[in-house]
C-alpha cells in the first residue's frame, strides 16, 4: 500500500510516499509507521483514506490511496 | 467555481461565478500574504496541497455553505506555489438573497477551510523556512 506524505511530514521522512504491507485498519497503519519510520512517531497528523478523513478503527480493505495529513494551514 | 491554481487568482472571475438574478448580496473575501507573522518579518510563502483531496474538501465546504449556512452560490479558489507579499492566496465569493447570510457563510467557509482543507503554508524568514503549523 502506498502512503502519501505532505509538507512537514515529507520533510522529516525525506520522501513524499512510503510503501507498506497493507494493514487491516488505520490504527494498525499508524502502529506500523511508528515502528518502521521513527521520525513519524512524534508527529501530529490525521489519516485520509481515498481523500476522506478516517477514524482509527476504519478498515483499509479496498482502500486505493492513503495519505498522512499534518495540521493544515491554508488560507 | 472550485479550483486550486498555481498562477495569480482572478478575483473578478471568482466573484462573477456567484452571480444570480435572485442574489441581492455577494461577499468577496480575499486572503493575502502578510509581511510578518508573530512579529517576525516574512519574505515570501510556499504553499503545497494534496490536490485531489483539497478540491473534494473545498467542494464539500461549498455544499455545506449552501445546505446549512444560507448561501445561494459559492466560489472558492486557492493558489499554491511561491507567493510574494500582497499576493492573493485564497478568494471566496458567496452570494445570497440578503447580506446577512452571505457575510455569515463567507466567514464560516474561510474558518472551516483553515481547519479541513489539506493545504500547507511554509513561511520564509531571513533565516529559513518554517511550516505554519509548526509554530509553538
Amino acid at each position: 500500500m502506498r502512503v502519501l506524505l505532505f509538507a512537514s511530514l515529507a520533510e522529516v521522512v525525506g520522501s513524499r510516499a512510503l510503501e507498506v504491507d497493507a494493514p487491516a485498519t488505520v490504527g494498525d497503519l499508524i502502529t506500523l509507521l511508528n515502528s518502521g519510520w521513527p521520525a513519524l512517531a512524534g508527529q501530529s497528523y490525521r489519516v485520509a483514506v481515498d481523500q476522506t478523513y478516517a477514524a482509527l478503527d476504519q478498515s483499509l480493505s479496498g482502500a486505493e490511496e492513503v495519505a498522512l495529513i499534518p495540521p493544515v494551514s491554508g488560507g | 467555481m472550485i479550483d486550486v491554481v498555481d498562477v495569480a487568482i482572478s478575483v473578478d472571475d471568482v466573484l462573477a461565478a456567484v452571480e444570480g438574478p435572485g442574489e441581492g448580496a455577494a461577499v468577496l473575501f480575499v486572503g493575502r500574504v502578510r509581511d510578518a507573522t508573530a512579529g517576525s518579518a516574512v519574505t515570501h510563502l510556499d504553499y503545497e496541497c494534496y490536490r485531489e483531496m483539497a478540491l473534494t474538501e473545498m467542494a464539500a465546504l461549498a455544499g455545506e455553505a449552501v445546505a446549512n449556512h444560507g448561501a445561494a452560490a459559492v466560489s472558492i479558489v486557492h493558489r499554491v506555489g511561491r507567493l510574494e507579499i500582497g499576493d492573493a492566496a485564497v478568494a471566496i465569493a458567496v452570494s445570497s438573497a440578503h447580506r446577512a447570510e452571505a457575510y455569515a457563510a463567507s466567514r464560516w467557509i474561510i474558518d472551516t477551510l483553515k481547519e479541513r482543507v489539506p493545504i500547507w503554508k511554509k513561511e520564509w524568514h531571513a533565516d529559513g523556512g518554517v511550516w505554519a503549523s509548526d509554530h509553538p
